[in-house]
């Protein structure tokens, strides 16, 4: 009998662990950047062509870099969440318009609002692949030595935010 | 209003499927044939409800109706009619639909071709296969209705994935399907028997070809998955190992495992218990299939919209009907007897350890699909398992089970002998050897693995050969061609899938060993050359197709001055979801492929362009055709179609036993 019982048991385990697999997130996965320093980029500004953004000026101060662009359903979704936290001030939020083109990308930011402070213009991707993006949008804590403390890969949540991603920026700022 | 009668379809439907599940199960348990006799109109009645309801999903897409949910997120007003239909299927919902649609075919097929079972036998299969209808129209009813309304109507559909937009995804998910849902087949003839505790060579007989038909589906739609996966996504890979091709694969296997099984049960009585199993598996594995494409817990290019309690709803779906199935098997099968016994050298003993080998080859596929999932829920960091591991456990497998292939239908049953066994392959062997060592040479290029590769395939032809002649020599006839003819199709088809497995390891060994690849860059009248063929680069023009626009290159082939072909490699961009997509260009031949794709515009009208020589690569779908063949003609033999006669003329079934030549 017990060897006829030994198909039934593999699959309980099996079960067992799907069970588990389900509450868990397969698409999260740590970023090997982290802890590491941010990659530099100088690019030229969305709303001024003519103006530099550089990650350097941007050392002493803790910022959020989020890459978007107008193309992508996802960024819809969070930007409520990003023009919430812009409102509140607590922390400067950069951000990266990854391939994307200029005038839909100006009329995106005018139709849902723009809370970014800067929006540095990355259109053939390269910031994006020295930053391992895999899709936008994907959001980068980054402290006062442009050390990446944190990766938000997709869409940000209101829940994050409060959870995770400010207790984090207060401890770094307060640092 | 239309999608409301699908919809109210489904839900008859379902009531349907509950009356089939219960009263024909229950009556065969009490011996009952008016309760029995419900299975069979009910399955008919099942079958045109889902028919209805498919067809009113059909007409929604047919005339854009965007105020159905899934016809809107699915499909688009500029998405090509033959595009929209193929959209039922294009995701969730609808491949759900789809999923009982073909599952209602089998049961109507099984209704027609079943007149020569024992009533409560088919009762029961149609009880079984009730039952697991009954869970997917209750999982598309509660959480996954395809014709749920959008009120207020979209204004335009959000259109279907560029990538499905394509003529393979047509045929190849109901190719697929057939084969996913046809094993319910085999499952269901399993549980039937141990229900009934009739697990005897009779059973195994009649569940022979249906198993062997769902095979032949199955491997059309994996062949075809991967066929799609070259073409479409433009980097000229053939199979990544991803987990959604895995649980394509796995019931492939378990699948191949148990025809194999099944010719033991039937010629010799032995193994029962294992095919058994094997057919639960094989449906299991299938069930599994969906669970993990649809539930996210693990990632895949073949990103389906993710739902936790749709995960959740097939999780407890899949935890009755497999636990429920093993219980039954451990309950059951203990009473079942043992087969006639056989020494391991012998066609029993190989075939078993066809089975061990198919079956450890399954559990490491299924341990590399499972193991991040594994790890994650253990919490010891998250990791994903690649093609590295998938080839480096599978080849050794295989080895074995292929060199077995060759020897196992010249043994006998019961006991061979090797040394006489070692005489009749000895020039087969040594035919093996020698060419796999020097034909690398010949072709340019000596490594372990090419060297490996053309031994096994070689083998199996050569063996091939062997068997073929020495059965000739055994049969009466005066002519070759009659004693061709003479030669039962069963053996005819178990010969050509065999030689479909060569032809296969032929087109992965030389597509592995002599492929050559090659990015460069291309200003417009540039020329490179790869593999003996001169690419020309004459620039790109604009070019705009019904729901996109192109860059369409236009690229010249010749080979010794000599033109071969020209070639129109595009780069498309699809308006409404703003995705740019690869299409490649392809210029098959039955020796080499060539294969161009467009990467990236640079300055000045030049391109980044990948260049691929592909030598004998068709060769690896060519060999699954092959496969398939030989199953159709495995289930076109004399005593299958003697069996649909048998009804009307009604022979004793023992001068048909006798009649059967040993195959």
């Amino acid at each position: 009998m017990s060897r006829f019982l030994l198909p039934l048991g593999i699959f309980i385990v099996v079960v067992g662990f799907l069970a588990v697999g389900l509450t868990l997130n397969p698409r999260e996965l740590p970023s090997p950047l982290v802890g590491k320093a941010a990659p530099d980029f100088s690019l030229p500004q969305l709303h001024d062509p003519t103006k530099v953004i550089s990650s350097n000026d941007l050392k002493g101060k803790v910022w959020l870099l989020n890459f978007w662009a107008s193309w992508c359903g996802g960024c819809k979704d969070e930007h409520p969440v990003l023009n919430h936290l812009a409102q509140s001030g607590e922390v400067p939020i950069y951000g990266m318009d990854y391939k994307d083109q200029r005038n839909e990308a100006l009329a995106w930011l005018k139709e849902w609002g723009n809370p970014y402070s800067v929006v540095a213009v990355d259109e053939p991707g390269r910031v994006g692949i020295n930053y391992g993006v895999y899709g936008v949008p994907e959001t980068y804590v980054i402290d006062k030595q442009g050390i990446i403390r944190y990766k938000q890969i997709g869409p940000l949540r209101e829940d994050i935010l409060q959870e995770k991603i400010l207790p984090l920026v207060r401890e770094l700022q307060s640092q | 209003m239309i999608p409301e009668i699908g919809h109210y379809a489904l839900i008859l439907a379902l009531c349907v499927a509950v009356v089939q599940g219960i009263v024909p199960i229950y009556g065969a348990a009490v011996g009952d044939s008016a309760l029995m006799s419900v299975a069979k109109p009910a399955a008919r009645g099942q079958f045109l409800l889902v028919l209805l309801a498919f067809c009113c999903l059909g007409y929604a897409f047919a005339v854009k109706d965007f105020s159905v949910l899934y016809v809107a997120a699915t499909s688009n007003s500029q998405l090509p009619l033959h595009y929209r239909l193929a959209a039922i299927w294009g995701a969730h919902e609808g491949s759900l639909l789809l999923w009982v649609f073909i599952l209602t075919i089998w049961m109507v097929a099984v209704s027609f071709f079943s007149t020569h079972l024992p009533e409560a036998m088919r009762a029961r299969i149609l009880g079984v296969m009730g039952l697991v209808s009954v869970g997917f129209l209750l999982f598309m009813l509660t959480v996954s209705n395809p014709f749920e309304r959008l009120i207020p109507a979209a204004f335009d559909g959000r259109d279907l994935n560029p990538l499905l937009q394509d003529p393979g995804m047509v045929i190849h998910p109901p190719m697929l399907y057939m084969g996913y849902v046809g094993f319910s087949v085999a499952f269901a003839f399993a549980i039937a028997a141990l229900l009934g505790g009739t697990l005897d060579a009779a059973w195994a007989r009649w569940s022979r070809p249906w198993t062997t038909v769902a095979w032949c589906f199955m491997t059309v739609g994996v062949a075809m998955g991967s066929g799609w996966a070259y073409y479409e996504l433009g980097w000229g890979g053939w199979w990544f190992w991803d987990p959604v091709e895995n649980a394509s694969f796995m019931p492939w296997l378990a699948g191949t495992a148990l025809i194999h099984s099944l010719a033991v049960t039937d010629k010799r009585g032995g193994f029962k218990a294992w095919s058994v199993l094997l057919a639960i598996m094989a449906f299991s594995l299938s069930l599994l299939g969906t669970f993990l494409v649809r539930s996210g817990v693990l990632t895949s290019v073949h990103a389906f919209a993710t739902d936790p309690k749709r995960g959740l709803f097939i999780l407890v779906f899949l935890a009755v009907v497999i636990g429920g199935s093993l219980i039954l098997y451990a309950w059951r099968v203990p009473r079942v007897g043992l087969g006639g016994g056989f020494s391991m050298l012998s066609r029993e003993g190989m075939l078993l350890a066809n089975n061990v080998l198919l079956v450890a080859a399954l559990g490491s596929v299924l341990l590399g699909t499972l193991y991040p999932l594994f790890l994650d829920a253990l919490d010891l960091g998250k990791i994903s398992v690649g093609p590295p591991y998938f080839d480096t456990v599978f080849v050794p497998l295989m080895t074995p089970a292929i060199f077995l292939m060759g020897i196992g239908p010249l043994a006998q049953w019961k006991k061979a002998s090797l040394p006489e066994l070692a005489v009749r392959l000895r020039w087969a062997f040594g035919v093996s050897v020698v060419t796999a060592i020097t034909l690398p040479f010949i072709l340019g290029q000596w490594t372990p693995l090419i060297s490996l590769g053309l031994l096994l395939a070689i083998w199996i032809l050569t063996t091939a050969a062997v068997d073929l002649r020495e059965r000739l020599t055994h049969t009466d006839g005066s002519s070759l061609m009659g004693r061709l003819a003479a030669l039962p199709r069963a053996y005819w088809g178990m010969a050509l899938a065999h030689c479909g497995v060569a032809l296969f390891i032929v087109g992965v060994t030389m597509v592995k060993g002599f492929e050559v690849e090659q990015d460069v860059r291309m200003n417009v009248g540039e020329t490179a050359t790869v593999g003996g063929y001169t690419f020309r680069f004459d620039g790109t023009e604009q070019y705009r197709g019904p729901n996109y626009i192109a860059a369409r290159g236009t690229i010249h082939v010749s080979q010794g001055g000599r033109d071969v072909t020209v070639m129109y490699p595009e780069k498309r961009r699809y308006f409404v979801q703003n995705q740019t997509m690869t299409e490649a260009a392809i210029s098959p031949g039955l020796l080499r492929d060539l294969y161009v794709s467009l990467g990236e515009p640079l300055e000045n009208g030049a391109w980044s362009v990948r260049l691929y020589h592909k030598p004998f690569v068709d060769w690896i779908w060519g060999g699954c055709l092959v496969m398939a063949l030989g199953g159709v003609l495995a289930i076109s033999d004399r005593r299958y179609r003697l069996a649909w006669r048998r009804k009307v003329s009604d022979v004793p079934a023992s001068t048909q036993m006798a009649r059967q030549t040993v195959s």
